[in-house]
């Protein structure tokens, strides 16, 4: 009797988890639906990988190279977060935070995740650099 | 944004090359062969060091202080406990009144004291002697400014804005000079180096140590130089000529 009962537990479990899988699905797929945020277009066609890819591991490609350059001194790697603010800046202001519409800041107030990058990292293009400084 | 003219750019570009080529042939082969491919790493058969002149560098000139500042987005300083990755020393002798003037940063040494006083392993030395602070795993402790003969680390003290790319930096982390590694990445030279030389002082000399050939060890070989508090046996990639 015992041993059935786990059975049924388990058989339980495997449908709760099922649905869960399915409810995940669905949440992916609202991605492209109307409640994604609206985000300065990219330059540029092609993107370092796909955008599914990007938005589930950007955090650990950007993480795993920012070792190997720092401590390393490799240069000129695939990820690299200089990379993405040269073609996801805002074309106007050069910089990916200012409003929920830069490419950043939208994104991750979307999904409510803090972004810490920018405390340290220039948050705007080489290009914008020059111009008047943002406050903190 | 302006789309990027590439016409202009290949124009700039082969107009610069042909300029280096006719004018200095030398400097310019060595600067391309300095530079390491992308995805390669920094080599443990380089140490990169400066030279500096005291007998060249001009008492009261701020050119290579005003360069560091402008290259890494740094805040002119208002206050003591402002960040600060170079700064000029006038050094007097009371007896003879000899005046001598230098620039004073992170000395780059062979066995750096703030290495190992970190305990988090943020302060580090990289393969080809530059020594740098991970802002990813630096905690503020300050255990590194204390160790530090040279005084050469700042605590960033309040929010930063302003930042460049190739130098982030933040409140709550120590920094210090870093060679400026990513020009040297490039086979560039520091914007001391490069501003002193524009301001017609020609006071510090970049280059590799473990080089024979490169100019800063053939003016080491020739001349007595000396690292600031030898006696420390810290063995500093930075060098002073006529103290």
């Amino acid at each position: 009797m015992r041993v059935a009962g786990f059975a049924q537990a388990g058989g339980t479990l495997r449908a709760v988890l099922g649905a869960g899988a399915i409810a995940l699905a669905l949440a992916g797929a609202a991605w492209a639906g109307a409640r994604a945020p609206a985000l300065d277009a990219p330059r540029g066609d092609k993107c370092v990988e796909d955008a599914a890819t990007m938005r589930r591991s950007h955090m650990d490609f950007l993480k795993h190279q920012r070792d190997d350059t720092v401590h390393r001194g490799i240069r000129g790697a695939r990820h690299s977060l200089a990379g993405c603010i040269e073609c996801h800046a805002n074309p106007k202001d050069g910089a990916v935070l200012g409003s929920p519409t830069h490419f950043c800041q939208g994104c991750h107030e979307y999904a409510a995740v803090k972004l810490d990058c920018f405390e340290c990292h220039a948050s705007r293009t080489r290009a914008a650099q020059a111009g008047p400084v943002r406050a903190p | 944004m302006n789309p990027v003219d590439t016409g202009r750019r290949k124009f700039l570009g082969a107009t610069a090359a042909a300029a280096g080529v006719a004018l200095a042939p030398g400097v310019l082969l060595y600067e391309i062969a300095a530079a390491r491919p992308p995805g390669l790493e920094a080599s443990r058969s380089v140490r990169w060091g400066m030279l500096v002149d005291t007998t060249r560098c001009a008492s009261g000139c701020t050119a290579c202080v005003d360069a560091c500042n402008r290259e890494h987005g740094l805040p002119a300083p208002t206050r003591p406990t402002d960040a600060q990755w170079i700064r000029k020393v006038e050094l007097k002798d009371l007896r003879s009144g000899a005046v001598h003037s230098a620039p004073v940063m992170c000395q780059h040494c062979a066995e750096p004291p703030c290495v190992d006083v970190c305990p988090t392993g943020a302060s580090f030395k990289r393969a080809d002697g530059i020594v740098l602070v991970d802002r990813h795993t630096c905690i503020g402790c300050r255990y590194c400014m204390m160790a530090c003969p040279y005084k050469a680390r700042s605590f960033v003290h309040e929010p930063t804005a302003g930042q460049k790319t190739d130098t982030p930096r933040g409140k709550g982390c120590v920094e210090s000079c870093n060679l400026c590694v990513h020009r040297v990445d490039k086979g560039g030279t520091p914007a001391c180096v490069e501003s002193c030389a524009a301001a017609g002082h020609q006071a510090i000399v970049f280059g590799d140590l473990n080089d024979p050939s490169s100019e800063i060890s053939r003016r080491v070989q020739a001349v007595a130089t000396t690292q600031l508090r030898a006696d420390l046996r810290t063995d500093n990639g930075v060098r002073y000529a006529g103290l």
